[in-house]
């Protein structure tokens, strides 16, 4: 890592992130406006990690209910049955159809788990003023952000199926409560890894740095 | 390259417009975390509270039954899930562990029912068909009491008349279950008014007990006189009366029934009290014949073949059912080495003494003894009859037979013989057998061999008498022919002969006929005269004496004479 690496910030320059105009920050301010398009501009997102908690905390508090509640009821004639996503993974765990189980259990389970204990992962460094590895840990924070958007896939298929499968007399779908609170993770997540400022990884390491320069 | 760049050029970077700074201590958007944990926590209070007591049910057998899955319904309203399922300790049956929801918590009494709800086809209903697809559920039955229960014993069949249907249960008695099952339908005028909620072996495993549940507003039509019969399905007989196919409705012919009804002739009384004991028929006829009385056991002893005699047949008087055949047996008798067969029969009191004693109810042993004594001397006797000639089935008759040898009845022997006569087919087989014997009598083989002997001398004689007539031929015959031949021209000559002599005697002209009428003539005249005569004596006897008169008459006398001498 070179020294002679300069961060917008540790030059004093702001950026808007909406016009890109490069401005210079008023002496003793961290904040402040575009003189061109007025957008507001920071060194870095203002209160990025106590919002990522938050949201981070909330997601975590909507995945036990994602996981309790059954997020699909199927109404026959006969029976009334209502499945969460463990449930389906077992129904699917057979030997016919058990990689269609894995993806279930990768993209419902693990991923939403893992991105809750990725952005833990960072928050937590980050507030350790680690600067450790930080190659390693910007690249997370990316694979968390670029997965985000794949996450609503259980949604998507939830919509789908209880939208299509409506044959009133013989069978229909329903959606169950606990696709409620699996959406509110996908979607707390992915908001948690926009407000996380990954530029907070590198602030150590630029105040270390900045001050041998 | 930062300190590369030139510090005029990063002067000429424009200022940030400053703003004032708001220093939060904390952010708006913990708001969502709090949210989300309010939410959260309400539902798991919710799921809390809506959680109700687990109970266990013991059943026989888990079948159909799933843990996770079968539901326990009360009147089709989910209450519960089963939860979990183990072999119960004695591993006579399973335990299965529910997890009630909170609102079932009164329901679960001292005295509930569960039962596992599969389908069914019986009673007359289709119930459950639901659960072939849906799996078996668990069906509840609240209780009345107060005390509340963790731990169940289920039943091995569903209650069939559940919730509070006013009505009266029944016990019926019965020799044999027949077609009954839990829900056989019971109909009263062929209404469907109550079900079969239950049957029982009895105790000594010589009846059953069948538990018959009727509604409200038909159990008052059920009194101490109600007589009910199995109206099974196609009740086809076939007995001594020929073929006899009843049913009660269509329902009970695919299921079988019940049927109930109070003979007319019945006093009008009260219904009859829960609980009460009805003997169950077997059909129809049999329930609403009158009461029976007391039967009385006899023992006919026949020594001829019984095919065709059935335990069950009827025995009559003169075509009245009086009893039925109980049991056949058989006895072998070392004495004469023959078969006898001692038939019990049942006769029934009170039929048979209204129909023999008139106008007396019920004999004293002493009067019945009396009566059967008196009866035996007149010749009553019980015979083999053929009551239908298709099937061969035979019935017993009791009848007079003044012909019959004389016969006692032994009082001292239990049961006791009554007299028997043998039947018409066998009166009919003993005359044929004395026949035969008769003809077996016959010295067949003697006549036989006289009847050769004579049939080779007739031979013989036949013989002789072909050879005689041979003879006859060749010896005779042209000596024959010569005599006839002698005799014809014998014949001619006479006819020739004759010929003449009519010509001599009888031709018109031949003075042989011609002297004849001559003298017939004199002998005409001769005999007038003598009338003359005879009459002029009569008028003139005198004359004998003194001679004729002259007479002035003589032209009256004459006159005749005159005529005929014309």
């Amino acid at each position: 890592m070179s020294p002679a690496w300069r961060s917008a910030a540790q030059l004093g320059l702001l950026n808007c992130e909406d016009c890109r105009l490069l401005s210079r920050a008023a002496p003793g301010m961290h904040e402040g406006r575009c003189p061109r398009c007025g957008a507001k501009l920071h060194f870095r997102k203002p209160n990025s990690i106590q919002r990522t908690w938050a949201l981070v905390i909330a997601a975590a508090i909507c995945y036990i209910p994602a996981n309790l509640f059954p997020v699909m009821t199927t109404i026959t004639p006969f029976s009334k049955s209502s499945d969460t996503i463990m449930e389906g993974v077992v129904l699917l765990w057979s030997p016919s159809s058990w990689p269609l189980s894995v993806v279930v259990f990768i993209a419902s389970v693990t991923i939403p788990l893992a991105k809750l204990i990725a952005l833990s992962y960072l928050l937590i460094t980050v507030q350790r003023g680690s600067i450790k590895s930080n190659r390693e840990r910007t690249r997370l924070y990316r694979m968390v952000a670029f997965i985000g958007r794949w996450s609503m896939l259980d949604v998507f298929v939830d919509t789908f199926v209880v939208a299509l499968v409506q044959l009133q007399p013989l069978m229909s779908v329903g959606p169950g409560p606990g696709v409620l609170f699996f959406a509110a993770v996908v979607v707390f997540t992915m908001i948690a890894a926009e407000t996380f400022d990954p530029r907070l990884i590198w602030n150590q390491s630029e105040v270390i740095y900045g001050r041998h320069s | 390259m930062a300190d590369t760049l030139d510090k005029n050029e990063l002067s000429n970077v424009p200022e940030a417009t400053s703003v004032p700074k708001k220093r939060r201590r904390l952010s708006a958007v913990w708001i969502i975390p709090i949210v989300a944990a309010i939410i959260g926590g309400w539902i798991a209070v919710q799921k809390y509270l809506s959680q109700g007591p687990t109970i266990t049910i013991r059943f026989g057998t888990a079948e159909g039954l799933e843990a996770g899955t079968t539901k326990i319904k009360y009147n089709g309203v989910d209450i519960g899930t089963v939860s979990a399922i183990t072999l119960s300790k004695d591993r006579k049956g399973v335990i299965v562990t529910a997890k009630m929801a909170a609102e079932s918590k009164h329901l679960l009494v001292e005295d509930t029912q569960f039962w596992v709800v599969r389908a069914r086809i019986s009673g007359g209903t289709v119930s459950g068909l639901g659960t072939l697809l849906s799996g078996s559920y668990i069906g509840i039955e609240v209780g009345k009491s107060k005390d509340k229960r963790q731990a169940f014993t289920g039943l091995t069949v569903p209650p069939v008349v559940t919730g509070d249907v006013p009505g009266r249960f029944f016990l019926l008695k019965a020799e044999n279950l027949g077609s009954l099952d839990y829900g056989t339908p019971i109909f009263f005028r062929r209404i469907q008014v109550g079900q079969v909620v239950g049957y029982d072996l009895d105790k000594d495993g010589r009846s059953i007990t069948a538990n018959v549940y009727i509604k409200a507003p038909y159990d008052q039509y059920v009194n101490p006189e109600t007589r009910f019969w199995q109206a099974s399905g196609i009740d086809v007989s076939l007995t001594a009366n020929g073929i006899t196919v009843r049913t009660e409705s269509l329902v009970s012919i695919v299921i079988g029934g019940i049927a109930f009804e109070t003979p007319a002739a019945a006093p009008v009384l009260p219904p009859a009290e829960p609980d009460t004991v009805f003997a169950l028929f077997s059909d129809r006829s049999e329930a609403m014949k009158p009461p029976l009385g007391t039967p009385h056991t006899y023992v006919l002893v026949f020594r001829q073949s019984v095919r065709g005699l059935v335990p069950g047949a009827p025995v009559e008087i003169s075509g009245i059912h009086i009893g039925e055949v109980v049991s056949i047996g058989m006895d072998f008798d070392m004495k004469t080495f023959g078969v006898t067969i001692p038939v019990t029969v049942k006769v029934y009191s009170e039929l048979a003494s209204e129909r023999l004693v008139k106008g007396e109810q019920g004999p004293a042993p002493s009067d019945r003894e009396h009566m059967l004594d008196k009866l035996v001397e007149l010749g009553f006797r019980a015979q083999l009859r053929t009551g239908n000639y298709l099937t061969g089935a035979l019935f017993i008759a009791f009848d007079l037979f003044p012909n019959a040898p004389g016969a006692k009845v032994d009082w001292s022997r239990q049961p006791v013989e009554l007299p028997t006569t043998p039947g018409e087919l066998e009166g009919i087989e003993q005359s044929l057998k004395n026949i035969v014997q008769k003809l077996d009598k016959l010295p067949l083989e003697a006549i036989g061999k006289d009847v050769r002997k004579a049939l080779v001398t007739l031979n013989q004689t036949l013989t002789n008498a072909d050879k005689l007539v041979k003879r006859f031929n060749t010896d005779l015959v042209p000596e024959t022919k010569g005599a006839i031949i002698e005799a014809r021209r014998t014949l001619e000559a006479a006819v020739r002969g004759l010929n003449s002599a009519n010509t001599v005697f009888l031709g018109p002209d031949a003075p042989v006929q011609q002297e004849f009428r001559d003298t017939l003539q004199e002998l005409g005249n001769a005999a007038r005269a003598l009338r003359v005569l005879a009459d002029y004596l009569e008028r003139h006897p005198e004359s004998l004496v003194r001679g004729k008169k002259a007479a002035p008459l003589p032209a009256a006398v004459q006159h005749p004479a005159q005529n005929g001498g014309k």
